[in-house]
């Protein structure tokens, strides 16, 4: 018996001219996504991917897992591909199904024939397969509105694709399709979440954090690294930057009122990240704030950050709670890595008060003390550049 | 100018020469399970006597009485467990001290969820406990006593000796345990008519032998319930197949540090007077360990740096200290809360542990680069 992966892009479909290369880059990202698998043959046709493994063998329940993770799929199921012969189909139906109407205790049949030469039309095919397989099947009855199981059989142009119910995709566009932004990773729950949720729209993911050795240390910066790389399973390959922060750090503590070290901070960390997004192709940055979780982020402290920045800052979770954001950093498996007690730098120097409706014009008037475009380019000219991958 | 100093032995230490060696040796040729009928296993089986017999001699004990368990903390468990369902009839409290090690305050904090009771003494300021406060806590109803021999935090030596002989003296049926991990081989513990307990726990690693690999001593004759079961190894105290290449590296290093027990100790109390003359000629610099503590922990705080920032800027210099507290994020050191030191004194602490390679030279620049540390945190 011959298998497939068959792979419905939801929204994809909605596209209208560009479509095409919405499909291909969900492909590219589908292939790379299987390479440890093995090698697969993609192709289009409607709303479907055909995904062919090129050899027998390959462990297709390990390929479903990684296609899980993979946005732009609304829904995939493995497919049995048959000759458009109508006996064949019904013995390969009941073959190939056999465990899951074995547990079931209600089905029905749907049919699909986009190959119109094809002799029986779908209801006759609905027909005839529920026959065989209640012949088959003793114990079924079918309900056509809520069943156990649905047999789906497809005619297409060369072949049948027989297959039972589908599971859901990641949603989403594909990773790509939207451009590239520069995610603000600090090792919280936050952030890692952020970056999954932009991904999911669309954009590839880079990353920038900053370090401040030794008031942090080497375990801060590989939670870190580890967090890209459990996100790499969803965002694809990541580059990372890590920003030497100790000097500015130290900087803003001596030259700055306390109860604005925190804002300042976050300025600061927003100038370097729109240059670095900017000399490597970022459109935007992402970051993980929410609106009043913390001083910084309430929206004087957000207005007060927003105007460090000349390109746009996308918030993707600024309206979720904590444990909705939880949530979501469970599922992508980051929660575990993200609660591990490792100072980060937005905790050294943390004032006792700080300001939560910082006022513009005091944060700038502090700033101008400060020998800006040195600190910042130095932080530049040290910084590390790593390539994450999870394959 | 050193390339490195590693001030922190009492977490563990760098495996000497002799024993790496052996420990190839014994990976490679022989790897034969003791518990095999042939040449091979038999050859094992005699290794690993002649361990427990390096061992034995160590502390003064018969090598039947050396069982080998994975650590320290395995042995704690298997001791303090093992003692308490043995005596279960007999009573339901166990007093131990309130900085003890981990191995020893979850182990009966479990037993506590069980039911038991357990009395916590605390220790004073300079972290001692006296033997007339474990003999106030210990009643009738008490079945089991659990100290240490050396605080591992702040190394203060407390009176196990003294405690055992009063104890036994007015309550025979009670059991003694000491965990030993930071006396072994550096301090004097003869077992016997001086330090007369039931349990005694040892450790490899921190002398010198690799990880993975401890002892503990069962007196002769004691009531003990086994916590583990298997394949009968080590007496059915510790089922499992004999790590006989640690328990002859552990052998090994007991044999060879005892002998050098002493010229260590003079050395190590040298290194640990000039570090101390030196810290107290800097600013705002409190002494955690007592002035009778062991000369192989140092621990201070220098007030005003969190200990962790100090860490790591000492680590960048390629020295390396332990931080007094446990976690950066508030958790301070249960040792040194058990002490009532204040908060800000706990939070700054940092442990300075020494063993056979640190050397006199490596002082001065310990003390600078601690120093350039103060300057640059403390603004």
């Amino acid at each position: 018996m011959k298998e497939v992966i068959l792979l419905k892009n939801g929204e994809i479909a909605l596209k209208g001219l560009n479509r095409h290369a919405f499909e291909d880059r969900l492909i590219k990202n589908a292939r790379r996504k299987l390479m440890p698998v093995g090698s697969f043959h993609f192709k289009k046709a409607q709303s479907t991917i055909y995904v062919e493994p090129d050899e027998d063998g390959y462990d297709l329940d390990e390929a479903v897992d990684r296609l899980q993770k993979v946005f732009g799929i609304a829904a995939l199921t493995r497919a049995c591909v048959v000759d458009k012969d109508f006996e064949l189909i019904k013995t390969t139906a009941a073959a190939y199904l056999a465990e899951e109407l074995e547990n079931a205790a209600t089905f029905k049949v749907e049919a699909k024939r986009s190959d119109k030469t094809f002799p029986l039309k779908s209801p006759e095919i609905c027909a005839g397969v529920g026959e065989y397989l209640l012949e088959k099947f003793p114990h079924l009855t079918v309900d056509v509105h809520h069943p156990d199981v649905t047999v789906m059989v497809e005619v297409r142009d060369y072949a049948a694709y027989i297959h039972g119910s589908q599971i859901k995709g990641a949603g989403g566009i594909p990773v790509g399709s939207g451009g590239k932004a520069m995610l603000l990773i600090s090792g919280g729950i936050d952030s890692p979440v952020a970056g999954y949720m932009m991904a999911k729209r669309g954009l590839e993911i880079s990353a920038i954090h900053f370090v401040s050795p030794p008031y942090t240390s080497e375990r801060a910066k590989q939670k870190v690294i580890d967090l890209a790389q459990k996100m790499c399973s969803y965002c694809g390959r990541i580059k990372m930057y890590i920003v030497p922060f100790t000097e500015i750090q130290e900087a803003i503590r001596d030259q700055c009122p306390e109860d604005l070290f925190t804002i300042i901070m976050r300025r600061y960390m927003m100038k370097i990240a729109c240059r670095v997004a900017r000399a490597n192709e970022c459109e935007a940055l992402v970051t993980g704030e929410s609106v009043g979780q913390v001083a910084s982020q309430t929206i004087q402290a957000i207005a007060c950050t927003d105007e460090a920045c000349d390109m746009p800052v996308l918030r993707p979770v600024i309206g979720m709670d904590k444990d909705e954001i939880v949530i979501i950093s469970r599922k992508i498996d980051t929660f575990e890595t993200s609660i591990l007690p490792y100072e980060d730098c937005c905790t050294v120097f943390t004032p006792k008060h700080p300001r939560t409706k910082p006022q513009l014009k005091f944060v700038k008037f502090a700033e101008d003390e400060m020998k800006q475009e040195e600190l910042i380019s130095r932080a530049i000219e040290n910084i590390e550049e790593l390539s994450i991958s999870n394959s | 100018m050193p390339e490195e100093i590693y001030y922190d032995n009492s977490a563990t230490t760098r495996t000497r020469e002799e024993a790496a060696k052996l420990v190839y040796e014994m990976l490679t040729d022989c790897y034969g399970n003791p518990s095999s009928l042939h040449r091979k296993g038999f050859q094992a089986q005699k290794r690993l006597d002649t361990a427990r017999e390096q061992v034995a001699r160590s502390l003064g004990c018969q090598s039947s009485e050396i069982y080998f368990t994975s650590g320290g903390t395995d042995a704690d468990n298997i001791a303090i467990l093992g003692a308490a369902r043995a005596q279960r009839r007999l009573g339901n409290r166990i007093v131990t001290t309130a900085f003890e090690h981990d191995a020893v305050l979850n182990t009966v904090k479990y037993l506590e969820s069980e039911g038991w009771e357990i009395v916590r003494l605390t220790p004073d300021q300079n972290g001692q406990i006296t033997a007339q406060q474990v003999l106030d806590a210990v009643d009738d109803k008490t079945v089991l006593v659990s100290m240490m021999a050396v605080n591992n935090e702040v190394g203060s030596i407390l009176p196990v000796g003294q405690v055992s002989r009063l104890l036994r003296r007015k309550y025979p049926q009670l059991l003694i345990h000491c965990d030993a991990v930071q006396a072994y081989c550096k301090e004097p513990l003869r077992l016997g008519k001086t330090l007369d307990v039931d349990f005694l726990s040892v450790s490899g690693h921190k002398i010198y032998a690799p990880k993975g690999i401890g002892a503990l001593y069962i007196k002769k004759g004691t009531r003990f319930r086994p916590v583990t079961f298997g394949g009968g190894q080590e007496k059915n105290v510790r089922p499992g197949t004999e790590n006989i290449s640690g328990a002859c590296a552990m052998g090994l290093c007991a044999e060879l540090l005892m002998k050098e027990q002493q010229e260590n100790h003079e050395r190590v109390t040298q290194i640990r007077d000039a570090l101390l003359d030196g810290l107290t000629k800097l600013p705002d610099i409190c002494i955690n360990s007592p002035s009778d503590a062991t000369p192989y922990i140092l621990n201070f705080s220098a007030l005003g740096v969190r200990s962790e920032i100090m860490l790591h800027f000492l680590e960048e210099q390629n020295i390396y200290v332990s931080s007094g507290s446990a976690c950066a994020k508030g958790g301070a050191s249960h040792v040194l809360s058990s002490m009532g030191l204040e908060h800000q004194r706990a939070d700054s602490a940092i442990r300075l542990s020494f063993g056979r390679y640190n050397t006199l030279e490596e002082v001065p620049v310990f003390l600078s680069a601690l120093q350039q540390g103060l300057e640059r945190f403390r603004k």
